[in-house]
């Protein structure tokens, strides 16, 4: 049963997962039809609030809202204004007192969105909290995995990169195993958090053991104040250990895809051909943002009655 | 001067619990026996209470001046008696920085003026606590400063800690070093581990704090001199000590009731009460802790009582500050953990929380003997209940502890002989 707010997967159960996938379906279906001006939430409104720099999720998250007839609205907020000025809490209040029903936010610090939901009426949706989790990047992970392999048991996944600071993992982490994925990580040693075996990740030694058998190998960017930050030497020399070029998916499953959160660095995380290539889904994972972002909404909605939670 | 007869209760004597009067006058303790009488004398009646020397603690902030809105000499006092202190050595990390004479001689003087328990200030050992010229140690040792610490802001350059470290000692005071490498800290806000990577918060590598104790130990080893390692929380560190203590090098050691009751687990409600410099640890950290404590690797439990107001611990969690608001819940959370969990005697607890941290800084009181400052602790060591920060007498309510359950209330705090503090509702 999903409650009020989406903060991460780590507290989500299978079927809350299973529940938000299903009905992504029937929205995808209508957004290859081009179906764009549905009645589902008329007359909700859903805020994205973003105190960090974004384009594909505050875009995926305004169209599913306006897809499916809600109004929104965009507030920006620079992370130096957090500091400055407003709390979060009473941005959070004031939001709640014009009678929104869903604010998204995305916040560099982690546990931001728990703070808000604690403070606010309305449904709250993580859209990427610092270093902790990005709940619905992940569902729109599995939603593509789902619809190429038909079903998570026995599914093999890799993921490279900078796992330390990627949410984006870490989500992927909690959902997978928690839907009878097995899921594999590598990255430079200056990049891999402790104890995330504990959480249920294998732990590669090399690029080729972490691919080797793998259905879905996902890449993370790579941010270049890593760099700055003494994290890694150069690009050449991330690329050439763990980046990931045609060669490097030999090993891995017949079927293997391969997946990116975007945005890509060419030729850092994968080469121009793996990202233009057959086996990419990189395009796809975006359309499938739309369609899992409307479920949710749709869902969480279902859940509110005259603006407040059932 | 009149006189006070405590009567009935168990005397914590540093060789045991024995059923004893005291009978305190002019201030101070005259005679400790059993079937006490005086005339004329104020009977306090001391039945089922434990008699403790008064609690002494060497670290905490008092935030006067310039953070009134945190913590006052008033409010923090009326604290410091209320969890069975009569004496507490204040941070110099006020604003302005507490690094000369007038605002040691200030601090002092605010606290006689409260007159609950006795305020003694730690003067900054660096102008400013900016690590880079000697502060005026002598000067500020004069007018009542007893020890000196750049608490929070530790000396990163290893020949200013040298000098000064030297420098104190010359006046026979001591550093109290907060051990903390702040670039391998670099911004971390919670312990680095299984729990950060869960929640997605910044890791601080235990490394950070023990490359720092190794450091001071280093230096007082190599120069002879004594040294003092400030809320010590993990394994590591303990061990440390605990080679060091061995190779005879003259190094003592605090740690907080904090880091030897609650795991970093308490982190992954994102609730910034937990959040605490050096953080929260993990379970056999805890165990080290206690381990340090029972053989003597660490000499003495202080609070770092850090009050903090609401708004700078109900934000994000990475924008919250550091600290735990610890005056009104040391004693309870440490005779419940250590004397109750069986790590320690209850006179070793009253050695810990008195006995040591006085001989540590060479300040009055910490034993109960005849001719000594009657500074007292009354306890119900049967009393069980919920702490309950909106009860509070602190500014700063900020307590990972809400609603935990403990044993231990303190009854009646008395300080040279004056009851400055009683609690005698059930």
């Amino acid at each position: 049963m999903l409650g009020k707010d989406l903060l991460g997967l780590y507290d989500a159960s299978a079927e809350d997962i299973a529940a938000i996938l299903d009905t992504a379906v029937g929205m995808k279906k209508l957004l290859t039809q081009n179906l764009k001006k549905l009645p589902h939430l008329q007359g909700r409104t859903v805020t994205t609030l973003f105190y960090e720099n974004s384009t594909r999720t505050r875009c995926s998250f305004e169209l599913a809202a306006k897809y499916l007839g809600a109004g929104t609205v965009n507030v920006s907020a620079s992370s130096s204004s957090v500091q400055k000025g407003e709390t979060l809490i009473d941005t959070g209040r004031t939001l709640d007192a014009m009678k929104n029903d869903v604010i998204v936010i995305r916040h560099p610090m982690g546990g931001a969105p728990h703070l808000l939901a604690r403070n606010v009426k309305a449904s709250v949706i993580n859209g990427g909290d610092g270093m902790n989790e990005h709940p619905t990047q992940a569902l729109l992970d599995f939603y593509t995995m789902r619809e190429k392999f038909g079903s998570f048991k026995g599914l093999k996944v890799a993921i490279l990169g900078d796992i330390l600071h990627s949410r984006v993992a870490k989500s992927n982490l909690f959902g997978l195993t928690k839907l009878g994925a097995e899921v594999t990580m590598f990255a430079p040693a200056t990049m891999m958090p402790q104890g995330i075996e504990r959480l249920g990740a294998k732990v590669a030694r090399s690029r080729e053991e972490a691919v080797a058998g793998a259905h879905v190998v996902m890449g993370l960017r790579i941010q270049l104040e890593r760099m700055q930050g003494g994290l890694f030497p150069s690009l050449s020399e991330y690329n050439k250990y763990y980046g990931v070029g045609e060669g490097d998916l030999k090993g891995a499953d017949k079927d293997c895809i391969v997946m990116h959160p975007g945005p890509v660095n060419r030729g850092v995380e994968f080469t121009s051909a793996v990202i233009d290539g057959e086996t990419s889904r990189i395009e796809e994972q975006v359309l499938n943002g739309v369609a899992v972002r409307m479920a949710l909404l749709f869902l969480l909605c279902k859940n509110r009655q005259g603006g407040e939670r059932a | 001067m009149k006189k006070l007869l405590i009567k009935g209760g168990t005397a914590v004597l540093p060789q045991g619990c024995a059923a004893c009067d005291i009978l305190v006058e002019n201030g101070k303790i005259a005679q400790i026996g059993q079937g006490l009488s005086a005339a004329g004398a104020q009977v306090l009646d001391a039945a089922g209470l434990h008699v403790f020397p008064g609690l002494i603690d060497l670290h905490v902030h008092l935030r006067e001046p310039g953070f009134e809105y945190k913590e006052d000499i008033a409010s923090g006092s009326a604290a410091a008696v209320r969890g069975g202190f009569t004496q507490v050595c204040c941070m110099p990390n006020t604003s302005p920085v507490c690094d000369n004479a007038a605002i040691v001689s200030y601090i002092v003087q605010r606290g006689r003026e409260v007159g609950l328990c006795k305020v003694r200030p730690v003067g900054a050992m660096t102008v400013g606590e900016r690590g880079e010229s000697l502060a005026e140690m002598g000067k500020m040792k004069d007018a009542g400063a007893v020890a000196f610490s750049d608490d929070g802001k530790p000396v990163s350059d290893s020949r200013i800690l040298r000098l000064a470290m030297e420098y104190a000692s010359g006046f026979g005071t001591l550093t109290l070093s907060h051990c903390e490498d702040k670039a391998l800290a670099d911004g971390g806000v919670v312990n680095e581990g299984y729990n950060s990577t869960l929640a997605g918060l910044k890791g601080i590598p235990r490394a950070a704090e023990e490359v720092d104790v190794a450091r001071v130990i280093l230096l007082a080893e190599t120069l002879g001199l004594r040294a003092h390692i400030c809320h010590v929380s993990t394994r590591g560190a303990v061990q440390l000590l605990r080679e060091a203590k061995a190779r005879g090098v003259r190094v003592t050691a605090e740690t907080c009731p904090h880091y030897f009751t609650l795991t970093d687990d308490a982190i992954a409600s994102f609730d910034a009460n937990t959040k605490v410099n050096p953080p929260l640890r993990e379970q056999a950290d805890v165990e080290a802790v206690k381990a340090g404590l029972a053989d003597g690797t660490l000499d003495c439990i202080v609070t770092d009582h850090a009050p903090h107001h609401a708004d700078e611990k109900n934000v994000e969690y990475n924008l919250a500050a550091f600290g735990i608001s610890g005056l009104e819940t040391s004693f309870a959370l440490s005779y419940t953990a250590l004397v109750r969990g069986g790590v320690l005697r209850i006179e070793q607890l009253a050695e810990k929380m008195s006995a040591a941290p006085a001989r540590i800084l060479g300040l009055e009181g910490g034993v109960l003997e005849e001719g000594a400052a009657a500074d007292l602790m009354l306890a119900d060591l049967q009393e069980k209940f919920v702490i309950d920060p909106s009860e509070f007498v602190s500014k700063g309510k900020n307590t990972p502890f809400a609603g935990r359950e403990v044993y231990g209330r303190v009854k009646y705090t008395i300080v040279d002989g004056a009851v400055k503090f009683s609690n005698k509702k059930q």
